[in-house]
């Protein structure tokens, strides 16, 4: 994996006009980022707002812990068995995740070696843990040395209260997989009670994850899911839109990630015992889009598909590209009418939804609008 | 479809179960042979057992003949011998083994020395040829992946001269025998294996036919008709069958199959009563426009549409369209229905001579 260390200031412009400049940037972030540069030919050039919108999320955690590798596949379209081709992050490595085309994720991701570790803490301090809005500490749950994992996790949240005491936490104990399936629920709370009375004030939210199950996206659909700024509008407007067309459930998904942004269920829907569906269907998309990328010969960040129907005797299903960085998942009760109908009135309700992916100052009026026109059909 | 998806669990776990004994007559048998640790247990354990390719580093090497029995479209057995055994033993009933047999499927590792496998198998055929000349020889040249393709190919090629020159010595020509590389870690295994099943199939021409028949008059660039449960395709249309197209036919009935699980739950009955109520007043069967499963997904490269339409419990048909075609897709579903119907009915045949 290529190493960035060019500070990215600059990244704002390359949204507007000088994509020009985007070939020469190795390809991990170029990656990252030439999904959004095409959707978003018109974004507001006006930095200020954009500036705000930017979060720093810091990635960290020991030395060979996973960092770089959930977050290859997280945001790089790997599979699992592609991160071992990763080496070891050298000090920080710096992407820009365009996310729902406002939101952009400023993402570090801190190399974890001892030598990177001290100097976080001492040089850079201000520089590292200023401004920043979420930490996401990982966790290695075969480390031979829990207690000075606990240690360095001790002096990290000590910088972090004293830089951004509003930042959000979460820890990830991560490698869960290696741990025999029937002692995987006592270690994890042990582990968790451990951490989370050394998290000083902060509130850590603790996920068990693998990258070799779906655990890793549900940990990080929550974590995005926090970050989304006008979340309650969409989850108002997913409802609203549920219910015209009787839908059982509606997810939305973050296009390249898929991961699930916001979902809405029915009373019916609410039933349903698979409590795992949401990281399980992004999972399985996302596999599916490795297939359907060998099969096309396009890249896996490209966009892979329009439409997904599936009609059962139980249920229909489809998923449709919505706007320009999300796709839209239905559930629906069988029948035929039911189907053409909820797609018709979701193509509908696509121009209202369409905000998500310009700048925020236009929302304020448009999601009840959603659902007048949509019941119109 | 979430009907099979419960088959499919079920059998999972059920299939290790020992096989019936003297009631198993009358189907046809897959006897995997080959030097002990060239990947017989494997093979099978991938192909008919879904197990993922890595976990079968710990399989224990197999003692004893292990026989499964597979419930499909078909009700085959599948024999996996140990590779220490030699069955050319006087002890061995040889009509017991071979009296039924499909296929007789011949595993060599190709990443280690085949001499004395195909020595083996030289043996084998020769011993077989006198009493039961029509037994098809499958050889599988196992573990190619990681083997660059020349490579592949001059294995390929040593082998077959070996065999072929061996037996041509003892007078048998035109044997057949037909050689395939495989390997766990990719679709090859599936796809030397759906070449294996298809010989066994006896309406295979109708099948293919009528494919063929589906792909002319919609446009189709290529139609499997797929085992859901071991991913093997049983025919296809007469167009070369390519690897990509294979793949992603057999991956998008997992995603179906995956999907189904999750949203395929009962639902309550006041539910289901109120979706039959006003303002449908229909039974939710009358709804619905097919009652088994149908599903598209358009790709965004060219809009491709991938179509897959359930056949019955065991078989589903999965067919690539040609780029646009998603507009059409009411003519192609009936189209596709009427096909389907007539590969039940030619099933329904061969089911009643039985």
């Amino acid at each position: 994996m290529p190493l960035f260390l060019i500070p990215r200031d600059d990244i704002q412009v390359i949204d507007d006009s000088s994509s020009s400049d985007e070939p020469e940037i190795p390809t991990m972030e170029q990656q990252m980022n030439n999904l959004s540069v095409q959707d978003e030919p018109v974004a507001s050039p006006v930095s200020e707002p954009r500036k705000q919108k930017k979060k720093k999320v810091l990635l960290m955690g020991k030395s060979g812990s996973g960092k770089s590798s959930m977050r290859s596949i997280i945001f790089s379209n790997y599979v699992a068995k592609d991160t071992r081709r990763l080496g070891a992050t050298i000090d920080v490595d710096l992407s820009h995740v365009k996310f729902l085309g406002n939101l952009t994720l400023n993402l570090w991701d801190c190399g974890g070696q001892d030598a990177f570790m001290e100097n976080y803490l001492s040089q850079q301090r201000q520089h590292v843990f200023s401004n920043v809005g979420v930490l996401i500490y990982v966790f290695d749950i075969e480390s031979r040395d829990f207690d000075r994992d606990l240690l360095t996790y001790r002096s990290i949240i000590t910088a972090l209260s004293q830089f951004s005491p509003g930042a959000s936490v979460y820890i990830l104990i991560h490698k869960m997989d290696l741990v025999v399936p029937n002692q995987r629920e006592d270690i994890y709370n042990d582990r968790v009670a451990l951490i989370q009375s050394k998290s000083d004030s902060f509130n850590a939210t603790p996920f068990a994850t693998s990258i070799w199950d779906q655990s890793l996206y549900k940990a990080w659909a929550e974590i995005i899911h926090d970050l989304v700024p006008n979340l309650d509008q969409i989850e108002k407007d997913l409802g609203n839109l549920g219910k015209i067309i009787m839908a059982e459930e509606i997810l939305l998904f973050e296009r390249s990630s898929f991961l699930v942004v916001s979902s809405w269920a029915s009373d019916i829907g609410k039933l349903n015992p698979t409590t795992d569906r949401f990281e399980r269907l992004s999972n399985i998309i996302k596999n599916f889009k490795q297939t359907t990328s060998r099969y096309t010969g396009t890249p896996k960040s490209a966009e892979q598909f329009n439409l997904l129907e599936l009609k059962l005797q139980t249920f229909s299903l489809f998923i449709q590209k919505f706007t320009t960085n999300t796709y839209l998942a239905v559930v629906l009760p069988p029948g035929e009418t039911t189907f053409n109908c909820a797609q018709l009135n979701c193509a509908l309700a696509r121009s209202q939804f369409e905000d998500l992916d310009s700048p925020p100052k236009r929302s304020a009026d448009r999601g009840a609008t959603a659902s007048g026109e949509a019941s119109a059909v | 479809m979430e009907n099979r998806a419960i088959a499919q669990k079920k059998d999972a776990a059920t299939a290790p179960a020992p096989a019936p004994g003297p009631a198993a007559k009358g189907k046809p048998r897959l006897l995997l042979m080959g030097q002990r640790r060239s990947g017989k247990s494997s093979i099978s354990s991938v192909v008919f057992h879904k197990m993922p390719p890595n976990e079968t580093l710990f399989l224990e090497s197999t003692a004893r003949v292990q026989k499964d029995s597979m419930h499909s479209f078909m009700d085959f057995q599948v024999w996996d011998f140990p590779g220490q055994l030699d069955f050319l033993d006087p002890t061995f009933d040889l009509d017991a083994i071979f009296g039924e047999i499909g296929a007789l499927i011949w595993v060599i590792d190709a990443q280690d020395e085949y001499l004395e496998a195909v020595n083996r198998l030289n043996s084998t055929i020769l011993n077989l040829q006198p009493n039961y000349p029509n037994v098809n020889v499958e050889v599988f040249i196992h573990k190619v992946d990681g083997l660059s393709d020349d490579y592949k190919l001059d294995i390929q090629r040593d082998i077959m001269q070996r065999i072929q020159d061996e037996l041509s010595d003892n007078g048998i020509e035109n044997a057949p025998i037909n050689f395939h590389l495989t390997s766990i870690y990719n679709h090859s295994i599936f796809e030397a294996f759906s070449k294996v099943i298809q010989k066994l199939i006896p309406h295979l021409p109708t099948l293919e036919a009528m494919l063929n028949n589906l792909c002319r008059a919609n446009g189709f660039e290529k139609a499997y008709l797929f085992d859901v449960l071991s991913k093997i395709y049983i025919a296809t249309d007469s167009s070369p069958v390519d690897m990509p197209s294979y793949e992603i036919c057999s991956d998008y009935i997992d995603v179906i199959v995956d999907i189904s699980e999750i949203y395929g739950w009962a639902r309550p009955q006041s539910y289901i009563e109120y979706l039959e109520g006003p303002p449908w007043n229909h039974k939710l069967e009358d709804q619905v426009a097919c009652k088994d499963a149908e599903s598209c997904i358009v790709l965004s490269d060219g809009r491709r549409p991938i179509m897959l339409r359930e056949v019955n419990k065991y078989l589903a048909l999965v067919m690539v369209g040609k780029e646009g075609s998603y507009s059409q897709m009411a003519m192609i579903t009936e189209n596709v229905g009427t096909i389907v119907g007539g590969l039940l009915k030619a099933f329904e045949i061969t089911k009643a001579r039985k």
